[in-house]
């Protein structure tokens, strides 16, 4: 029994894990769906989402009680969810703005040029971002505030689930449920697929492709704002250089379910974070960043389109 | 002697004769502008050998800190283990013959183990393109960095001493001489005409019966090994490694100095080494004057956020860089996306 505890303890600790790459590789998955290009600075706007929320929080603190979780009554309940519902609405439209900039700024100019250049200046947001991030606000770890109090959630025996995992998968889920809304069954859902499928094509049917880009911007950096809120919850320490790795995981894991194909995003960061906590269980904790590389290179190797990718033939 | 060997010579000649009669002077008294000296060849080297993978063979890697990381780790253990030995046959270690023989045969273990890693690293990642390939090198820098994090025998998080401190200004220019000239050579024989078939057409290449993973393989593995001199270098003249001296930074460092004199073009390339190893410096220095308010300090004295931008405005208003001619850019980066 207890190595079914141990195994299910893990797998929990990997969803959660596995969640916020998954919402981050969505925005990779999106933005190669429609432009083909690999958005670098992804990982720098999950770190700006989860700084929107440390610099918002304080605003809310008073009305919204945080800190007052000692007393935990359905009423304060509500408000507690509410204010963090509120700091994470807040924080992913901040993301969402930051991210239509970016892409109208840096990368439209681009538009017709060679797609390594786009990748170089991705690069280059990149390192903006987060050195004038460090600039700003100091290169120091900065202490995210309590949103939600964070406890081993009772009765549940010898398995310890915190509440912010909890909330993580939640939110996760709910976010993906109105993702999965949004480009299946709303009118610029359709032109997303459109436009991945034949730019032009898709321009020729009366679409404006600008403004569906700019909208996918959108959409992807809400997510990453929104896995950098949650993920801040978890482990409440945020620093400049926070969206380095996760962001290269989460390409990792948008690249193993399929690049271009939401669904795939989803498995793979669900994957990435369950091998990475494994990695760990299993003893070799200082090599769980190495495992998203390798598991990268297996991928290239062997099926470079993924696990729920198709095969692109190049034309000449 | 063919002219270009004979220029090599006479090269190598004016980097000994000024190592001879100038070291000391500089090194005692110019101490400062000695290290800026050093700094100057070792970026020159990591981007005149990169500009081989990036600008000529069109293939973009973007783990290049992560070759001079297995030589400048090489080239210390070998010399804090293997020197004494030397110093047992040659004399002593204060005899110039000795220190500069260890500091030989150092650099070239760095390089064959350099090259070796990029030949491992080289085979599977290279039959990648474009974006896919500059997120695996990158990766294989990374996973360089944390092997060196977790192997104990080499200083593992603590840093690793290294003994000597050999490196002198000879062997610096020496090897930035050695290196443009095969590089040069390489991209302007025959033979090297393939890398620059495969950068300029690699599908046409490839119908043209040219082995295209070859070309790309030996790129690699020659622009690892000089990585792998600079990483010695580097070692022999800090003589403290850490495993964070070689992160992504470093590899973008690199890279920028190779997309700012133009992907192609050694000319510029070696003159943007020599431009952002001293701006930096020049900047620090500024913000040390009255000319500049206190606020902008601390953008001065941060050299990314410096990079970051000239990455961007570069790639918005000249892509081929300050020297790059435009049309080897155009193809090297294949047509955009065929619609």
């Amino acid at each position: 029994m207890d190595i079914l505890i141990e195994v299910l303890q893990q797998l929990i600790n990997g969803i959660s894990l596995g969640s916020i790459y998954a919402l981050i590789a969505l925005g990779y998955t999106m933005v190669y769906g429609v432009l083909r290009f690999i958005n670098f600075a992804h990982g720098d706007i999950y770190m700006l989402g989860a700084y929107s929320g440390y610099l918002l929080a304080p605003l809310f603190a008073h009305t919204f009680r945080y800190g007052d979780f000692d007393t935990f009554t359905p009423q304060n309940a509500l408000f507690i969810l509410t204010g963090a519902g509120l700091v994470m609405s807040l924080s992913m439209a901040i993301c969402a703005v930051i991210g239509v900039l970016v892409e109208r700024i840096a990368y439209r100019p681009l538009r017709e040029r060679p797609r390594l250049n786009v990748l170089i200046t991705a690069i280059g947001v990149s390192l903006f971002l987060q050195n004038m991030t460090q600039f700003e606000l100091g290169a120091d770890p900065k202490a995210f505030p309590a949103l939600i109090p964070v406890h081993v959630i009772e009765g549940l025996g010898n398995l310890t689930i915190l509440t912010s995992q909890l909330t993580i998968i939640i939110a996760t889920v709910v976010l993906l449920i109105i993702l999965r809304f949004v480009v299946m069954k709303t009118k610029i859902g359709l032109a997303m697929r459109a436009l991945s499928l034949n730019p032009t094509a898709c321009s020729i049917m009366g679409v404006n492709n600008d403004i569906v880009v700019s909208f996918t911007f959108a959409l992807g950096s809400a997510l990453a704002g929104a896995a950098g809120i949650l993920v801040s919850m978890d482990s409440p320490s945020i620093n400049p250089l926070m969206g380095n790795l996760p962001g290269i995981k989460a390409f990792v894991a948008a690249v193993l379910g399929g690049i271009g194909n939401l669904p795939g995003a989803a498995l793979g960061g669900l994957i990435i974070g369950i091998l990475e906590t494994l990695v760990v269980a299993i003893g070799f904790p200082q090599w769980r960043d190495g495992i998203a590389f390798a598991v990268l290179i297996v991928i290239l190797l062997f099926k470079p389109t993924g696990l729920l990718g198709r095969v692109e033939r190049e034309k000449v | 002697m063919s002219r270009s060997l004979l220029k090599l010579t006479i090269a190598l000649a004016v980097c000994l004769c000024v190592s001879l009669f100038a070291e000391g002077y500089i090194a005692a008294n110019l101490a400062y502008y000695y290290d800026i000296l050093i700094s100057i060849g070792v970026n020159t080297i990591l981007a005149t050998s990169l500009n081989l993978v990036n600008g000529y063979t069109g293939q973009f890697s973007l783990g290049h800190a992560g070759f001079m990381a297995v030589g400048a780790y090489a080239s210390a253990s070998w010399s804090n283990h293997l020197d004494p030995y030397i110093f047992a046959v040659l004399g002593g270690s204060g005899s110039p013959l000795a220190t500069n023989f260890a500091m030989f045969v150092s650099m070239l273990v760095a390089g064959i183990l350099a090259a070796l890693a990029g030949f491992a690293v080289g085979v599977p990642s290279l039959r990648l393109k474009g974006d896919y390939l500059a997120i695996v090198t990158l990766g294989f820098g990374e996973i360089i960095r944390v092997a060196i994090l977790n192997t104990d025998f080499l200083g593992a998080s603590r840093g690793l001493s290294v003994v000597g401190t050999y490196t002198n200004l000879f062997w610096t220019y020496g090897s930035v001489v050695l290196c443009i000239y095969v590089v040069l050579s390489l991209v302007h024989s025959t033979y090297g005409r393939g890398f620059l078939t495969v950068r300029d057409d690699e599908v046409a290449a490839e119908a043209m019966g040219i082995n295209t993973t070859r070309y790309k393989v030996v790129a690699f593995v020659v622009a690892s090994f000089f990585a792998g001199i600079a990483g010695a270098l580097y070692a022999h003249f800090k003589g403290f490694l850490t495993p964070e001296g070689f992160n992504f930074f470093r590899s973008v460092d690199i890279v920028v100095i190779v997309i700012l004199g133009g992907m192609g073009s050694t000319a510029g390339v070696v003159f943007a080494a020599v431009l952002l190893t001293i701006l930096p410096e020049f900047l620090r220095a500024l913000a040390h004057t009255n000319f500049v308010p206190a606020q902008f300090h601390g953008l001065l004295e941060n050299r990314l956020i410096l990079y970051s931008l000239l990455l961007i405005v570069l790639m918005l208003t000249r892509p081929q860089g300050l020297f790059g001619d435009g049309a080897a850019l155009k193809k090297l980066f294949g047509r955009s996306r065929a619609d």
